[in-house]
């Protein structure tokens, strides 16, 4: 920071201070705000997704199909290329695909369909379909959750106009903050900021469905910027008690 | 951008006789109303999601200070350069210093207000970087040259067929005589000239919805996908907020997130909510290298403390002007600024003056639904009744106008002359409209019965009603 701009931030700060008619914060409810940052209590949280597990996997069908996705189911993750190469073929697509540099999708038997161009990497302009991995998806809305990192390019999630997702169902969760809480657990290192732990990477996208505009006349198209079409794979890697009917 | 919210009166006038905007009005009034309730009564928390929203803002703005400084070390923490700049003229050197510092030609820019408040695009041309919007909206709007009517739909006063007009003028290089038979056949065209845009740009400058104390994030919400194309693609992103933007935590943010699409456009979430937290880390294969804050005061650090720092909870939902009358009827360029309809009637005197935007708050029927529809719960009505006083109080408002408020208060003051005028005065209206219930023109009301009629009263006055109905018990 310039020197200009730490005078710009002391008279800020000091505006703040003097239109709320105090100093600095004392140390003791400084002290407690961070104690807030760190244990980042949850608020209320709609009981829509308190479900039993087969109907919690159930809403959150139900949403991301609302919500223009299409979603396909996968028993074994063996069967994973050939629930894309079929999607590519019905959805009248060209069999090339970019595939996230992700350990799981990458040792995915894809030898077994010749026909199908494959690359891994990040998304490079004239790439039409991506297939990606899903860190989590959260039942309340649908919302598919993409952290990004060397697994998972961000482009992959927006320049080709179809995307597949690969979805493992034990990675459903009721809510964002189910969501949150998982990526706290799995990515946390030791950090320099308020908190002390970090675990966000560069972006976290949520994702629910394809792109759309309503700026025309307010009326909702799919396939403004991003992908048109959004193709979730199932894999069902959990017994369920009673499957929903 | 050139204001003319002092001539908002002559700015309806016109706005009331525009066809193709009464046209596109009428279009946008009933959906988003329509969509809301819907997504509002399919939660039945929606109410108390709305009080926590509120006491989420209220802490935040109480510690504002802290908060701040928080977030800044944790933006500093991943990599990021957070700039403080107290005025628009401070938001704009800097973005174009920026810009400079890695010899941009091109900024792609994904929808913001803030960028819209400090007038960035004029200042980007002037010094020789090519601004390109990316929401489809803001795109149209920058080709007319025009500002946005609307916070979250700024082409809300277009039709398709401008649409159209404006894409045959632009895009010369398309076939001049191309069919333009449905919407998708618009978005389409867009999306290809704006893809190569995207990847030939320098800078991407976003807004934020909101900014995280917890972790340095900062959050932008999109159907369109064009603002995470304007951050992921370009070697520099800058996000231009302002810093009432601040919230605690992950949590805070998904509460306020739960109520803004909802109250917005009336989806349970948007398509894309992103979370950016710094540049490019090892490894990684796409994204910035460079992650900019500029942290914005531009007047909001004098509004706390006073009666208007309420208005500093606003999330940017524009629930307020999707069911305010006089927007429906207006529409947001006669506003004449940057923000309108009831959330641009309070915000605008604040930061701008109220010598200069005086009549925003005086354009309210006091109806009060912008208030029952706010996700934060902000008292509009009550914020722009504040405005009239102090314009009152600084002999700002009209002699006409000042006459006749005397001229009622002095009336109001002597209760047996109040009953008396209006008995007189409801009887002779009352006989006088007995035959059509209605009147099309009054004298000395041209003005108000140009675009409605006004009811003929009934029965008795509201005060003869109330005694009688007392004395029988009913009231």
């Amino acid at each position: 920071m310039v020197a200009s701009e730490a005078d710009a931030k002391a008279r800020i700060l000091g505006r703040i201070r003097r239109g709320l008619r105090r100093g600095p914060l004392p140390e003791s409810v400084a002290a407690g705000l961070v104690e807030r940052l760190r244990a980042h209590p949850r608020n209320l949280i709609p009981a829509r997704s308190r479900l039993p597990r087969a109907d919690q996997v159930a809403l959150w069908r139900a949403n991301i199909e609302r919500e223009h996705a299409t979603v396909a189911d996968a028993l074994d993750r063996a069967e994973i290329p050939r629930l894309v190469a079929a999607y590519l073929a019905q959805a009248n697509l060209p069999p090339a695909i970019r595939i996230a540099p992700d350990p799981d999708l990458a040792s995915l038997p894809w030898a077994e369909r010749p026909m199908l161009a494959i690359g891994f990497g990040r998304a490079e302009a004239e790439d039409a379909v991506s297939v990606t991995p899903c860190f989590a998806a959260v039942a309340e809305t649908g919302t598919m959750v993409f952290p990004s990192g060397p697994d998972h390019p961000t482009t992959l999630n927006l320049m080709p106009g179809t995307q597949i997702v690969v979805l493992r169902q034990s990675r459903i969760v009721g809510t964002y903050e189910d969501a949150w809480d998982l990526l706290r657990a799995e990515r946390a290192a030791p950090w320099d900021g308020p908190t002390v732990v970090r675990f966000m990477p560069r972006t976290v996208m949520l994702v629910t469905g394809p792109s759309r505009s309503a700026d025309i006349e307010q009326t909702i198209e799919l396939g403004a910027h991003g992908p048109r079409r959004v193709h979730v794979i199932l894999l069902r890697d959990e017994l369920l008690e009673t499957e929903p009917g | 951008m050139q204001i003319t919210s002092p001539g908002f009166k002559e700015n309806a006038r016109v706005a009331l006789a525009d066809a193709g905007l009464q046209k596109a009005l009428a279009n946008a009034r009933t959906g988003f109303v329509a969509k809301r309730a819907r997504a509002v009564a399919a939660l039945p928390e929606f109410e108390s999601l709305r009080e926590e929203g509120r006491e989420i803002k209220n802490h935040v703005l109480a510690h504002l200070d802290f908060y701040l400084e928080a977030y800044a070390r944790a933006v500093e923490a991943s990599g990021g350069v957070v700039h403080w700049c107290e005025t628009a003229e401070d938001a704009r050197r800097t973005v174009v210093e920026i810009c400079r510092s890695v010899g941009a030609r091109t900024a792609t820019k994904g929808k913001s207000m803030i960028a819209e408040e400090i007038g960035l695009n004029a200042h980007l041309e002037a010094a020789g970087i090519t601004p390109v919007e990316t929401d489809l909206g803001e795109y149209i709007i920058q080709l007319r040259r025009e500002p946005p009517s609307h916070i979250i739909a700024p082409a809300i006063h277009l039709n398709r067929e401008d649409w159209i007009e404006a894409f045959r003028a632009t895009h010369r290089d398309l076939p001049a005589d191309r069919a333009f038979p449905e919407r998708k056949t618009l978005i389409d065209e867009a999306r290809s000239v704006l893809r190569a845009r995207f990847l030939a740009a320098d800078v991407g400058i976003t807004g934020a919805n909101m900014l995280i104390a917890e972790t340095g994030s900062s959050v932008i919400v999109t159907n369109e996908g064009n603002g995470d194309l304007t951050q992921t693609l370009p070697k520099v992103h800058i996000v231009i907020a302002s810093i009432e933007k601040v919230v605690p935590t992950l949590e805070d943010a998904c509460t306020i997130l739960r109520l803004l699409a909802r109250s917005a456009t009336g989806q349970d979430f948007s398509t894309y909510t992103t979370f950016s937290t710094g540049p490019r880390r090892e490894g990684d294969r796409d994204g910035p290298g460079q992650y900019h804050v500029i942290l914005l005061d531009n007047g909001r650090s004098s509004m706390l403390g006073t009666g208007f720092q309420d208005m500093l909870r606003c999330i940017r939902c524009a629930a307020c002007m999707n069911h305010c009358p006089v927007y429906g009827a207006v529409g947001g360029h006669a506003y004449g600024w940057v923000y309108p309809g009831p959330m641009g009637a309070v915000l605008t005197p604040a930061l701008i003056g109220v010598e200069t935007a005086g009549h925003l708050p005086n354009a309210s029927t006091f109806c009060g639904r912008c208030e029952s529809v706010c996700p934060m719960k902000i008292p509009l009505p009550k914020m722009m009744r504040h405005w009239r006083e102090r314009e009152f109080e600084r002999h700002l408002t009209p002699s006409a106008a000042r006459f006749g408020l005397g001229a009622w208060a002095w009336v109001a003051k002597r209760p047996w002359l109040w009953r008396l005028a209006t008995r007189v005065g409801m009887g002779v209206l009352g006989r006088l409209g007995r035959k059509r219930g209605r009147f099309g023109a009054l004298p000395l009301a041209g003005g108000w019965t140009g675009g409605r009629d006004m009811p003929a009263p009934e029965g008795e006055t509201f005060q003869a009603r109330y005694a009688r109905l007392k004395r029988q018990g009913l009231a």
